[in-house]
């Protein structure tokens, strides 16, 4: 094992959080990401899945619906019920974490329900809901906004009308520098955190949260980083919609231009 | 007028499909002249209107719609019946029979039982309150042999093919009967079960490859290549 696994396992403050040559904690610089994957599909049962990968971060979305709602005075006349849980797996982090959805996945589960209701044409389902299902495998700072980027693609390919897919990672201010997609150590020894989501074709944001202090010039520039961010991978989740069909596409083609 | 795609390309939510005077059609929306997809699907340009012909889709029911149901639940008086859609559909007894029955003395059980598979009408459907189904027109009723394959509803129009030409391809080669419903679930009946398992691959292949520019030519084919002995 390196000692930089161990260094994270004793969870200590690393001496500085951006060296003299502008490098973070992980090699990145200031607006840089964390490498981005996403793949479609990845759960039979589900209507509709997404698998990404953020850095460290392992997340998986499911969605099933439109179905009836179960019980049925819950349900809304004019439109859909969008349940969502976010809940991070026991051995998602190096503590274990108790199962049992904690006061923080509680909340979560509602901001990312806020951030990706704007996006869904809930009012084609009334009375009918929609679950949603975040589960983090492996956490590494920004969960929440990774977890709302593959929310959305999950809900795309289930087939649920959207205006547009929903984009988000977080900003933040180290050693008094704006930079982008935190990752854990910097979310907890930095000095603030701001995720953002987005619906990049339309320009509006859906998410905005933020911890610690900023200057109004720092917020702008850090929404600035954020859309930077965001655009990016809105490209990918993009692309790794259109992909599982542009594959079977090829294969199909390659089967009938044999023969 | 900027047009974004081109004629049946894969368009994702939120993609700009175009700017200008177009009219928005099925599954888009528009902000202004801008003209958006809001489903994962095939964008195309038709009369200067935009749609896009969705991958996936949920099934919701429509007066008029021929659907294969389930009867998951009998009543004193209707039926509960599964429509593959988030609305379970009821079929009421005045709705079921040509003569009015007495239903204190008769059992509904008798005539369509929990797990029966029906052909059945939508009668009404306003989205506030559950659908209506009839099986008084002429081809429906409890489906008694043959069998019920299920696929997306976005694939149904291209199981049936342009004004039915799919499905009498199919139906001719084969020698089989087909019903196709709305909600995705299709009845395929032959004297040969080995054309029914037949029949079944190929609506898999159609629903699997709907997408793909050639169907029809790739459906040719394998009906000809096949050989079905008695």
């Amino acid at each position: 094992m390196s000692s930089s696994r161990i260094s994270i396992r004793k969870e200590q403050r690393p001496p500085k959080l951006i060296d003299e040559e502008g490098r973070r904690v992980d090699g990145r610089r200031p607006d840089e990401l964390r490498p981005v994957k996403i793949e479609v599909g990845v759960l039979k049962n589900a209507d509709g899945s997404a698998y990404i990968e953020l850095g460290r971060n392992k997340i998986i979305a499911a969605v099933y619906g439109p179905k009836e709602l179960h019980p049925k005075h819950l349900a809304l006349p004019d439109r859909a019920v969008l349940y969502c849980r976010y809940h991070m797996v026991p051995f998602s982090v190096m503590e274990r974490k108790s199962p049992a959805p904690s006061r923080r996945e509680i909340e979560l589960s509602k901001v990312i329900r806020e951030a990706l209701e704007p996006a869904l044409f809930l009012e084609y389902f009334p009375r009918t809901e929609i679950d949603l299902f975040i589960e983090v495998l492996q956490a590494d700072g920004g969960t929440r906004t990774a977890g709302i980027t593959a929310a959305s693609v999950a809900l795309a390919d289930a087939g649920i009308p959207m205006r547009d897919l929903v984009a988000a990672i977080a900003v933040g201010k180290v050693e008094g520098q704006i930079v982008l997609d935190l990752c854990d150590i910097e979310d907890k020894y930095g000095e603030g955190d701001m995720p953002v989501a987005m619906m990049p074709s339309l320009g509006q944001i859906t998410l905005l949260q933020a911890d610690g202090v900023y200057t109004p010039e720092e917020v702008k520039k850090a929404l600035e980083l954020a859309k930077k961010g965001i655009m990016k991978i809105y490209e990918v989740q993009r692309e790794a919609l259109k992909k599982k069909y542009i594959e079977l596409k090829k294969e199909v083609e390659e089967e009938y231009g044999k023969k | 007028m900027v047009l974004y795609f081109s004629q049946r390309e894969i368009v994702v939510p939120g993609q700009l499909l175009a700017k200008g005077p177009y009219k928005p059609g099925n599954n888009v929306f528009n902000v202004g002249q801008n003209i958006y997809s809001t489903v994962v699907g095939l964008a195309e340009l038709k009369n200067n209107t935009i749609n896009v012909i969705p991958l996936k889709r949920t099934y919701v029911p429509s007066p008029g719609d021929l659907v294969i149901g389930k009867i998951i639940n009998v009543g004193v008086t209707s039926w509960q019946v599964d429509i593959a859609s988030p609305y379970t559909a009821i079929l009421q007894a005045s709705d079921a029979f040509l003569k009015p029955i007495d239903v204190t003395k008769e059992d509904l059980r008798k005539y369509f039982d929990v797990g029966d598979y029906i052909i059945a009408k939508v009668l009404t459907f306003d989205r506030t309150r559950d659908p209506l189904l009839t099986v008084k027109e002429a081809g429906c009723g409890r489906i008694d042999k043959g069998v019920v394959v299920e696929i997306n509803p976005s694939k149904v129009p291209r199981i049936i093919g342009r004004k039915g030409s799919m499905i009498s391809l199919i139906k001719s080669k084969l020698n089989v009967e087909i019903v196709v419903g709305k909600n995705g679930r299709i009845w395929v009946y032959s004297k040969n079960p080995k054309a029914e398992e037949f029949t079944v691959r190929i609506i898999k292949k159609i629903e699997r490859e709907a997408h793909i520019s050639g169907l029809t030519n790739r459906i040719k084919k394998m009906l000809e290549e096949v050989r079905l002995s008695e």
